[in-house]
């Protein structure tokens, strides 16, 4: 699977990161490796086969449906860097 | 005096001979002098670790301490410590102080252990070199001009070092075991699911799992005695009993039966390394056990397998580093989108965009199934190829790394030859499975390790058969020059 810089650059804004054109020749060609890599998987035949997405074969424990968490934004914002008013502050969003 | 083990250290914690203030400024004064060339700590937290070390000597003095109370540890810096800078080797949480404890930390806390620092890794711990951090790369003690392993290579130096005297770790694709390996020291990752992931900074959930690297199997049954165990803070921790995994270290391997998967001893090996674990197996066979050949068929795909699954799973994880609730965030973005896109780009290192990149190609619509449930199906497989393979063998031996460590700056680049120095530690991750790496020898002044694996839920008998080994040989005594 070979990628071109214009695929790279794609999945780049869906994972909302930014390259210099510098950075995309680089990425580029090693993506394309890695890829091309990966697909020896394609020497198998797996239709039959099921899709494990866990080591564990479990179902999620449940518990009680009562709050158990306190407030704690105080010590979480902390550590944020732009809070005020206890609210995140991002640029404007809506004009 | 210093290379003691901690059972040993313990001996002298309790009878008085040293007090645990004296122990931890000798390891504080460790650090000062030797980690300028090994560069295997981020943190050093002096003060927070001769409090600590203070209130063990009085537990001590109360007759209420532990058999870890006072000793001196370090954790990777992947896991959260309250009040403690907790940068997981990346720019991106460079000013991250971490408002909890993770598990391991609360329990190594309860334990009465004193903490030295928080050790070195590869970025969000992709890498298998220890050269993908933003503090820069850590050096191996046995030569310094070459890598210690990664992603957990910070812990696993400062503990060949002896700048630790055991130190956790974390092991996705072989990020505790092959730091182990090159750097002479033994490490274990339990099971999936035997030790809460709470706090630990995720990169690949479903293959993620915490464990530690010590001087030998005996320190390391004490500390997984301390940090395994059910925790309800995450769901996928396993509600089992901790067995007493010191209790079993002397059981007898008459009747053990070994499998050796003729897949990790082909010809990719190196011959030196094939021939020092000829030497163990023997030694192995000198003590009752009994050696077969097996077949692990589709292992040869693990790591294209890996190279799909983790990249998915870490492509997800790291969207939360948004540059709003924590982390590093660019200055005066322009909109959302610029505080996003910025934020990330400064604050993830080139290892980790890579990563995101084939994550969120594998995921995107389209490419879903081609890549990441093929891969899923693939997984399904190699853990078969392991349940298949229980029903024969008690445990499987390989080497863990196909060489010994390598030089800084050999496979930097080349992602591809560095993702292939995991071939023999990945399975075990795809599986599940507990899996360790124990020193075998060395070839030319660089040390070598072991892999044992073992069937779900059993860290005693990988324990047990690692003590017996360490019992008979002294690889894991030695010191590189120097320290």
């Amino acid at each position: 699977m070979s990628l071109t810089v214009e695929n790279v650059k794609k999945i780049a804004h869906l994972a909302r990161l930014n390259f210099s054109e510098q950075e995309l020749a680089l990425y580029t060609p090693q993506l394309s490796r890695i890829l091309d890599f990966v697909e020896q998987m394609n020497q198998i035949e797996t239709s039959h086969i099921e899709p494990m997405a866990h080591p564990l074969d479990l179902s999620q424990p449940l518990r009680e449906d009562k709050v158990t968490e306190v407030d704690q934004h105080k010590l979480f914002q902390a550590t944020a860097p732009k809070v005020e008013a206890d609210l995140y502050l991002v640029p404007k969003v809506i004009e | 005096m210093h290379y003691k083990t901690i059972a040993e250290w313990s001996q002298e914690l309790s009878t008085k001979k040293i007090s645990s203030e004296e122990l931890t400024r000798m390891m504080l004064e460790r650090i000062k002098k030797l980690d300028p060339k090994l560069n295997s700590f981020i943190t050093v937290t002096e003060e927070h670790a001769l409090q600590a070390a203070k209130a063990a000597d009085t537990l001590h003095s109360q007759g209420k301490a532990g058999p870890l109370t006072g000793i001196p540890i370090a954790h990777k810096d992947i896991f959260c410590t309250q009040g403690i800078k907790t940068s997981c080797g990346s720019n991106m949480l460079d000013n991250f102080i971490a408002p909890y404890d993770a598990t391991i930390v609360s329990r190594l806390k309860q334990a009465g252990t004193v903490l030295l620092g928080k050790t070195n890794m590869d970025e969000f711990a992709m890498g298998s070199s220890n050269e993908a951090s933003f503090y820069g790369p850590v050096h191996n003690p046995w030569n310094t001009d070459y890598v210690p392993g990664g992603s957990s290579g910070g812990s696993a130096a400062a503990v060949a070092g002896y700048l630790a005297l055991a130190a956790t770790g974390t092991d996705t694709g072989g990020s505790i075991r092959q730091p182990a390996a090159l750097t002479g020291t033994t490490g274990i990752k339990p099971t999936y699911g035997r030790v809460s992931r709470y706090g630990m900074i995720a990169f690949a959930s479903s293959l993620d799992q915490g464990g530690i690297i010590t001087r030998s199997a005996e320190d390391a049954a004490w500390l997984l005695a301390a940090i395994a165990g059910h925790d309800a803070q995450d769901s996928t921790s396993m509600n089992l009993p901790v067995p007493d995994y010191a209790a079993t270290l002397n059981n007898s391997l008459q009747g053990l039966r070994i499998g050796l998967p003729k897949e990790h001893f082909d010809a990719n090996l190196n011959p030196a390394m094939a021939q020092a674990i000829q030497i163990a197996i023997q030694e192995y066979e000198k003590m009752g056990a009994s050696v077969q050949e097996i077949s692990l068929p589709y292992s040869s795909l693990s790591i294209p397998a890996y190279y799909v699954i983790a990249p998915a799973e870490c492509s997800s994880n790291l969207a939360r580093y948004d540059g709003v609730r924590y982390g590093h965030r660019c200055e005066q973005p322009k909109d959302l989108e610029d505080l996003y896109k910025r934020s990330r780009s400064e604050g993830f290192g080139s290892e980790v965009k890579r990563r995101i990149l084939i994550g969120t190609y594998a995921l995107s619509a389209g490419y879903y199934d081609a890549y990441y449930l093929k891969a899923q199906k693939i997984r399904h497989l190699i853990r078969n190829d392991f349940v298949e393979a229980f029903k024969k063998v008690d445990v499987i031996l390989s080497p863990t790394s196909p060489t010994p460590a390598f030089k800084l700056g050999e496979k930097t680049q080349d992602p591809i030859s560095m993702y292939l120095s995991d071939i023999y530690t990945i399975a075990a991750n795809l599986a599940g499975l507990p899996a360790m790496s124990l020193p075998a020898g060395f070839i030319d002044g660089l040390p070598i390790g072991m892999q044992l694996t073992g069937n779900f839920f059993q860290e005693a008998p990988l324990l047990n058969i690692a003590h017996q080994y360490q019992k008979i040989t002294d690889w894991h005594k030695r010191m590189p020059e120097g320290f």
